[in-house]
């Protein structure tokens, strides 16, 4: 963009990987393996798909069910697994009320279960875990965040990480019991004894921006609207530049 | 056809108005977006078109807002595969802005940009003939920012990615060039009917 006339552009921010054109145009058949539950509303949902051509942390894939009247359903849905060569994926799943998609996994499915899905898709929200990644994520929008948690740990990366996670409380915070110190829980209903309550406010986000790593902070936002507005007018507001934001949004 | 086993849908009334894919979302307007959502004030808004065209111009708020009143009603569909039927756009028809830039014959392609800095690629035939609009208005309100506002182009028959919120201009070109989501895998062209979700589709 350099013809006269252009404004100079603040959102310049590049892909963090050229993603595959061919990966993303197919579907494959993927069977469902494992059902995990992660707290009373979400679950965890393991398949093995044959040709799963790798992804990385903060990508989704499209699933698509189908009727016995040819009717498809198709939705997207973050992965939740590490990149790893064992050629399966994990997506966790709010249960949403009256949900089509999320309602058939939760009611209906079962391991042996096949479903299709394509992907990985969008190479905007990925990490390759090369950049100090600071990550903020409310409901199942830490999906894609403990991707790169995960990916963080499995590969031992030495740079930092930091996760803020939101939830209503305790008993709804996914994957509870695998948070480590690079983890911050923000309970908005209730939380446990000597924990304060409420939303994410300035006070949560600010510290992290006055310890800045070097090269400052790649940020991930992800969640509901209402959450990644707030959580983004945080980042800027503490000084995080604009087009080192990353937003998902679920909706 | 890979049919899921204990998977009915939800009970449906067959509706034409849907593209193959995509669910009605009612009530719900879904906001995706990449970025920071910017406060742009209508008084710091600014349109411009340029690139192949005999005379490039700017129009601020009240120079746009001088152009015959247009509108858009009718079905919207985004490619994370909501639809929403019977909205209503306020604004301008894209046509009554490039008749005053008039564009050259040699033009092809437009890429549209926005204050923010997202882009998107659009074949110039797409956004003429009454088929585009800068929108201010929603339903009689103006354009929510999380949406667009205070502007936003409006091309209702491709997927709604390519109606860049916060417009800032259209260029005029004679090829093709990706522009964000296309850069990100997305289709070139992102016909609904015809499921032109990514590219290779
Ligand atoms: C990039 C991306 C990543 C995502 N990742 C995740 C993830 O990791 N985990 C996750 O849980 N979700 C994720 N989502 C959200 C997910 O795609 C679905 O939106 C969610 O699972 C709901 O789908 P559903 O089919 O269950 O509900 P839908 O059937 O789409 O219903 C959604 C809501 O609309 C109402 N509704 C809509 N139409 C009707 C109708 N005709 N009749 C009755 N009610 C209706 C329902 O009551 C319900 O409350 C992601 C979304 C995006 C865009």
């Amino acid at each position: 963009m350099t013809q006269p006339g252009t404004p100079v552009t603040r959102f310049a921010v590049p892909g963090r990987i050229g993603v595959s054109r061919q990966a993303a145009s197919v579907w494959r058949t993927a069977t469902l393996t494992e059902i995990r539950r992660e707290t009373p509303r979400v679950s965890t949902f393991r398949f093995a798909v044959p040709g799963w051509p790798g992804h990385l942390p903060g990508q989704h894939l499209m699933v698509r069910l189908t009727a016995g009247d040819g009717y498809t359903a198709q939705r997207h849905y973050s992965i939740a697994s590490a990149p790893d060569d064992s050629g399966h994926v994990e997506l966790t799943l709010d249960h949403v009320r009256d949900g089509e998609v999320s309602g058939w996994f939760h009611t209906v499915a079962r391991p042996g279960d096949r479903i299709e899905m394509r992907g990985p898709l969008s190479g905007f929200f990925a990490w390759p875990g090369d950049r100090p990644a600071l990550l903020l994520g409310a409901g199942s929008g830490v999906v894609p965040l403990m991707s790169m948690v995960r990916h963080h740990r499995a590969r031992n990366l030495t740079l930092p990480l930091r996760l803020l996670v939101s939830a209503r409380g305790p008993e709804d915070l996914i994957y509870a019991d695998e948070y480590g110190p690079e983890t911050t829980p923000v309970f908005t209903r209730t939380a446990p004894e000597g924990t304060a309550v409420g939303r994410m406010t300035a006070a949560h986000v600010a510290p992290l921006l006055v310890e800045q790593p070097p090269g400052g902070w790649e940020a991930y936002v992800c969640g509901s609207n209402s959450f990644a507005e707030h959580a983004s007018r945080l980042l800027v507001a503490a000084g995080q530049p604009v087009e080192r934001i990353r937003i998902e949004r679920f909706g | 056809m890979n049919i899921t086993r204990g998977f009915t849908g939800r009970p449906r009334v067959h509706d034409s108005g849907l593209p193959p894919g995509q669910y009605d979302a009612r009530d719900e307007w879904p906001v995706l977006s990449a970025e920071v959502t910017p406060d742009l004030a209508p008084e710091d808004w600014t349109f411009r078109i340029d690139g192949l065209v005999a005379e490039p111009r700017t129009w601020d708020w009240e120079q746009a807002h001088a152009l015959p009143a247009d509108a858009y009603e009718g079905d919207i569909h985004c490619v994370t595969g909501w639809s929403k039927f019977g909205v209503r756009f306020g604004g301008v028809s894209l046509d009554a802005f490039l008749d005053q830039v008039r564009p050259l014959p040699s033009a092809t392609h437009v890429v549209a940009y926005a204050h923010t800095g997202y882009t998107t690629n659009l074949p110039l035939a797409d956004v003429i003939g009454g088929r585009a609009w800068i929108a201010w208005e929603y339903g009689g309100e103006p354009l929510p920012a999380e949406h667009g506002g205070p502007a936003r182009l409006i091309v209702p028959h491709l997927y709604f990615w390519k109606s860049a919120k916060w417009i800032a201009g259209l260029r005029l070109l004679d090829h093709d060039e990706p522009g964000f989501w296309e850069g990100n895998g997305y289709h070139a062209r992102g016909n609904p009917w015809e499921e032109q979700r990514y590219s290779g589709d």
